[in-house]
């Protein structure tokens, strides 16, 4: 036991370890706001759509050089934008039209990497993310669109509980829900471009899923359901980095892991409460 | 002397180039407690949304000699929705959480809820019997508890007009009985003119002191006993009119 402390006493010197729990903190808290509504509308895969997308987008990120984090952000954006409008104007259901949009991502992803080659090691580092490689760039764009994305929720929350437990009434009582709904899928694109560097593609849904289904398992009110879910994010990703780093595991992985052991507890503590 | 709440004047609704309702005109005094039957696909819920501001319409719609385009009718307008399918069992709000959620009709932006817009939620639910449950997860209730929260949703922002959708459709017997009887309590003892959407023209007669039947078109308006012996009424229910005035 003791051992263990002195080497999270050790990991906490590094820069890298310091970067990588600021950027996670954040990065945890972005999600886990989004996340509670994502979930209560049945759009908890759009995380795992976007993730998708966002490996095409780095893909043409790295074909042309660029920073993969600026091409990024705007196309997973648009992805966002079209999975919202072919849900309501193409007629198409919600879940499949996150399945057509990922599909498509990861085929352009593929067929990018496949063609241009040269930069399929650097492209498949970003299926698994690795948050102890994060840049001072990155982590002060995880702060900046985490506070972000805490403040327009925070500016908005009374709009988006309205939306999110009755659409329909939210309208009668003046609410832009067109404009609440396009607020929340561009948060998440946004989110959801800063998780990869984290968790990776495969990985970054988990983020915006488990700590909100885990605080849904006791919840109390909706106010505390949020908070919950920000408190598992964040103990999550503190855990899962020493974790990692103790056990030599992969980081973005056993920050999933964690999420799902707090879900295990919040499940059973939830039947017992029950 | 009666005073004209909400003034209706040549509506004509279309979906799609299909005509929901044509030249409906019709007036609602301060006080009414009006019933709105008519068969399936009749224009009841399409009239009620017209009402609310939520689909374009031709005509006139007069609130209070003021029309729908100069002011938010939902700060005027309380509204129970039909049925309460949409409701997730599993979601995490309170029911005073969603009561007052009702009063965000009346917030501009950043909404902020004051001490007072609590207060006025835990006054609504007084006024309906369901204060006590205030601090329990809306799923947790029953389906009559439920209804009575949404009602109260509807009454926080003290509203001059109550337009219930099929509020009884999902409540059994018992809960149907009191859940009207609150209603009825609502318009005589605290003056809010009530529009009872149903397809339940029993229900109507027994509560509503007016009726609007509905067929695209306006068939009937008038009183539940014009109603009965109303001969255009015969010939268009045949020996179905005579029922229904005998269950009233």
């Amino acid at each position: 036991m003791t051992a263990i402390f002195v080497q999270i006493q050790e990991a906490i010197q590094y820069a890298f370890v310091q970067r990588a729990i600021v950027a996670g903190c954040f990065m945890a808290l972005g999600c886990s706001f989004l996340g509670v509504f994502l979930v209560l509308r049945r759009f908890s895969l759009i995380g795992d759509g976007l993730a998708h997308v966002s490996f095409a987008t780095v893909a043409i990120a790295l074909l042309l050089d660029a920073q993969p984090m600026v091409v990024s952000i705007p196309l997973v954006a648009l992805a966002s934008l079209v999975i919202l409008h072919l849900n309501e104007k193409a007629r198409v259901y919600g879940d499949a039209a996150i399945g057509l949009v990922s599909s498509f991502g990861i085929a352009l992803g593929i067929i990018i990497a496949s063609t241009a080659g040269g930069f399929n090691v650097d492209l498949f580092s970003y299926l698994f993310g690795n948050i102890l490689s994060v840049s001072s760039l990155e982590v002060w764009l995880t702060i900046g669109v985490s506070l972000l994305v805490v403040l327009i929720t925070t500016l908005f929350y009374h709009d988006l509980f309205s939306v999110t437990f009755d659409e329909d009434y939210a309208q009668v009582l003046g609410i832009k829900v067109k404009v609440i709904n396009h607020i929340l899928i561009i948060l998440t694109s946004l989110i959801v471009v800063l998780g990869i560097k984290i968790v990776g593609t495969m990985l970054v849904s988990s983020l915006i899923i488990l700590p909100a289904i885990s605080a849904l398992q006791i919840m109390r009110s909706f106010k505390a359901t949020i908070a919950l879910a920000g408190v598992f994010a964040v103990v999550s990703v503190i855990v899962g980095i020493f974790a990692s780093y103790v056990l030599n595991y992969p980081s973005g992985a056993t920050i999933v892991m964690v999420n799902f052991g707090f879900f295990v507890g919040s499940f059973m503590l939830g039947r017992f409460i029950s | 002397m009666s005073i004209n709440l909400l003034k209706i004047k040549d509506l004509r609704v279309q979906y799609h180039g299909v005509e929901a309702l044509r030249k409906i005109s019709l007036s609602i005094d301060r006080g009414d407690y009006v019933g709105l039957a008519g068969p399936n696909g009749s224009g009841k819920s399409t009239l009620v949304k017209a009402i609310l501001g939520l689909v374009p319409f031709e005509g006139r719609i007069n609130f209070q000699s003021k029309s729908l385009q100069e002011f938010v009718t939902t700060k005027h307008i309380g509204y129970l929705p039909q049925k309460m399918s949409f409701l997730d069992q599993r979601f995490p709000a309170t029911a005073k959480e969603v009561v007052v959620s009702g009063v965000y009709c009346c917030k501009k932006f950043p909404k902020h809820l004051t001490r007072g817009d609590y207060k006025a939620a835990l006054q609504a639910m007084e006024i309906l019997g369901v204060a006590n449950l205030a601090d329990r997860l809306i799923g947790r209730l029953s389906g009559g508890q439920q209804q009575r929260i949404l009602l109260a949703r509807a009454l926080v922002h003290s509203p001059q007009f109550l337009i219930l959708d099929e509020p009884t459709e999902a409540l059994d017997p018992k809960s149907r009985e009191a859940f009207y009887s609150t209603v009825e309590r609502l318009n005589k003892e605290n003056g809010v003119t009530v529009l009872l959407v149903s397809h339940d023209l029993g229900s109507i007669g027994n509560y509503a002191s007016k009726l609007i039947y509905l067929d695209r078109e306006l068939v009937f308006y008038g009183t539940f006993k014009e109603f009965c012996e109303s001969s255009k009424m015969t010939d268009y229910f045949g020996a179905g009119q005579h029922v229904i005035c005998h269950m009233h």
